[in-house]
């Protein structure tokens, strides 16, 4: 009875922990045998490079090289705000504050995560979309600038609590020994536990990245989705994500706009994926 | 003329009493033990030396330590050049995750004591081969310290420390993550360190104490119960609790 309990038992934790795998496989699999019709139509190149995103003019034209660009500028714009604060913020808990503030502080953060995605885009849309529109005296507010600066706060939870954790293990012997030498706290901090933590903070980063480039409520919201090649921060851009969400309902299943959508798709998921492989590279390394 | 002279010290950690009414005085370019059974204060007292307790917020300390006619604990003090001028040599190496190049010209830098590149590589040098790790290590400037052995790994902490030219060494049972042989080889490292430095170490090791010490202070429960020349304290002591410590009757 006692072994039949811990057979079945284990199988069952072995099919729970299988299950997250096999579900990335057939999500994969499923974006792949939809997305691969597309390119029957289109030439790969044609479409990363193509200049015209205009799926539904007849011919209809299918070049996601400004969604591409939309998507790395809104996250190119986030990272510049959220890697310098999110990393200050990480050393300043992990280091700075005293113990009292270090749990009010680190709640306050992983609290900003918890926060719906399109709730950030609505606050987004009705005060710092007038506020840029205001200061750089533009005709609209709806600009990759706008999304950036959302999105920053966004990638900031993630960035804070995986960097704070790798700052606090680095251990202590190496703070002390910088401050038997004379290091003054910074020259300790910056010199010696931010090189140590360097890995994990990089690791970071990069799952910081991953949720930006995913993101897709609050950038449809906010960034102004004109599909242009963008050449400034103070224009409207639109992302590979808010592409998907935005014209997949009217999209005509079996169409070439359908399949163009999936093929997006695995553009996305193949990008994410990489970044998040990274990161896991990094953070196994800081494990051993 | 006595460098280090500690006066009526007092040490809490919270409400434990760690140090008692601690008076000595330790003399230059000599190496001063401190022994005692675990848990007696030695390593407390000699990270008072450098404000090393200061990182603890609980420590309350009354008293006072005169180093070079100046009391440490006086609030001009400038605790980061304090602990230039009394550097310290941890239980465990502690290298920092940094090259072995780095580990020593991180001192030099942030005390801005070497400016070009070539002032930089010749201390780096001079540095190793005091801690005679120059010959084994010339070629591996560039690999990470973490790769060394714990003799190798100890000496590098002691190179990095003499870059900066401290008076004082102060040392926590060096040789406690070390063999025998290591052992003997830093040993025989802190003989010839003397020359320069003014040494003070804590071990448990009492023949260590025996074997390189000029002077030796006994602890117990936070007392400095004894605090004489080396060898009147291991053969001739004048306290009784001395003597059955010394003789392996606890500790």
């Amino acid at each position: 009875m006692k072994k039949i309990k811990e057979f079945l038992i284990e199988k069952i934790i072995f099919i729970s922990g299988s299950l997250s795998i096999v579900f990335v496989v057939l999500i994969f699999i499923f974006l792949i045998k939809e997305g691969i019709l597309f390119f029957k139509y289109v030439q790969f190149k044609d479409f990363i490079v193509g200049k015209n995103w205009y799926p539904i003019s007849s011919p209809a034209q299918f070049g996601m090289l400004p969604l591409i660009l939309g998507s790395l500028l809104v996250t190119l714009g986030a990272m510049i705000i959220s890697i310098p604060l999110g990393v200050a913020c990480a050393l300043y808990i992990a280091e700075v504050v005293n113990p009292k503030l270090k749990d009010l502080l680190k709640t306050g953060v992983e609290l900003l995560a918890a926060i719906p995605s399109v709730v950030i885009g609505f606050i987004g849309m009705v005060t710092l979309v007038p506020l840029v529109k205001n200061i750089f005296h533009l005709p609209t507010g709806l600009t990759a600038l706008s999304g950036s600066i959302m999105l920053a706060f966004m990638a900031m939870p993630t960035i804070v609590s995986i960097a704070e954790d790798a700052i606090t293990v680095v251990p202590r012997r190496y703070k002390e020994a910088a401050l038997a030498l004379g290091a003054t706290h910074w020259q300790a901090l910056y010199r010696v536990i931010l090189v140590a933590a360097a890995p994990g903070i990089f690791a970071a980063i990069m799952l910081g990245i991953g949720r930006v480039i995913g993101e897709t409520m609050a950038v449809m919201m906010i960034t102004g989705n004109a599909a242009v090649i963008p050449h400034s921060f103070l224009q409207p851009v639109r992302t590979l994500t808010a592409t998907i969400a935005a014209e997949m309902g009217e999209s005509i299943r079996g169409s070439n706009h359908y399949y163009a959508l999936f093929a997006v798709g695995i553009i996305l998921f193949i990008i994410t994926f990489i970044i998040n492989f990274i990161a896991d590279v990094f953070l196994h390394r800081i494990k051993k | 003329m006595s460098l280090i002279r500690a006066e009526k010290l007092n040490l809490y950690y919270g409400n434990f009493h760690a140090l008692i009414n601690v008076n000595l005085s330790i003399e230059e370019k000599r190496i001063t033990a401190i022994i005692g059974p675990s848990g007696c204060g030695k390593s407390t007292l000699l990270r008072t030396f450098n404000r090393m307790n200061d990182l603890i917020e609980t420590v309350h300390i009354d008293g006072s330590i005169i180093i070079n006619n100046e009391n440490i604990f006086s609030k001009t003090t400038d605790i980061d050049s304090l602990r230039r001028k009394v550097g310290m040599v941890f239980q465990r190496p502690n290298p920092f995750p940094l090259s072995v190049y780095e580990n020593i010209a991180f001192g030099l830098k942030i005390h801005k004591i070497a400016k070009t590149r070539n002032e930089l590589e010749h201390t780096v040098e001079q540095g190793l081969k005091s801690v005679l790790l120059w010959d084994q290590l010339k070629d591996k400037l560039k690999t990470s310290a973490l790769n060394l052995t714990l003799e190798q790994a100890q000496r590098l902490c002691i190179a990095r420390l003499i870059a900066v030219k401290p008076e004082i060494l102060l040392m926590d049972e060096p040789c406690s993550a070390l063999d025998p042989i290591a052992t003997m080889h830093i040993e025989e490292l802190m003989l010839e360190l003397k020359k320069n430095y003014t040494i003070v170490i804590v071990t448990h090791n009492m023949q260590q104490a025996a074997r390189v010490s000029d002077d030796t202070g006994f602890m117990l429960l936070g007392k400095l119960i004894e605090f004489n020349k080396a060898e009147k304290i291991f053969t001739n002591p004048d306290k009784k609790e001395t003597e059955d410590y010394i003789t392996g009757r606890y500790g």
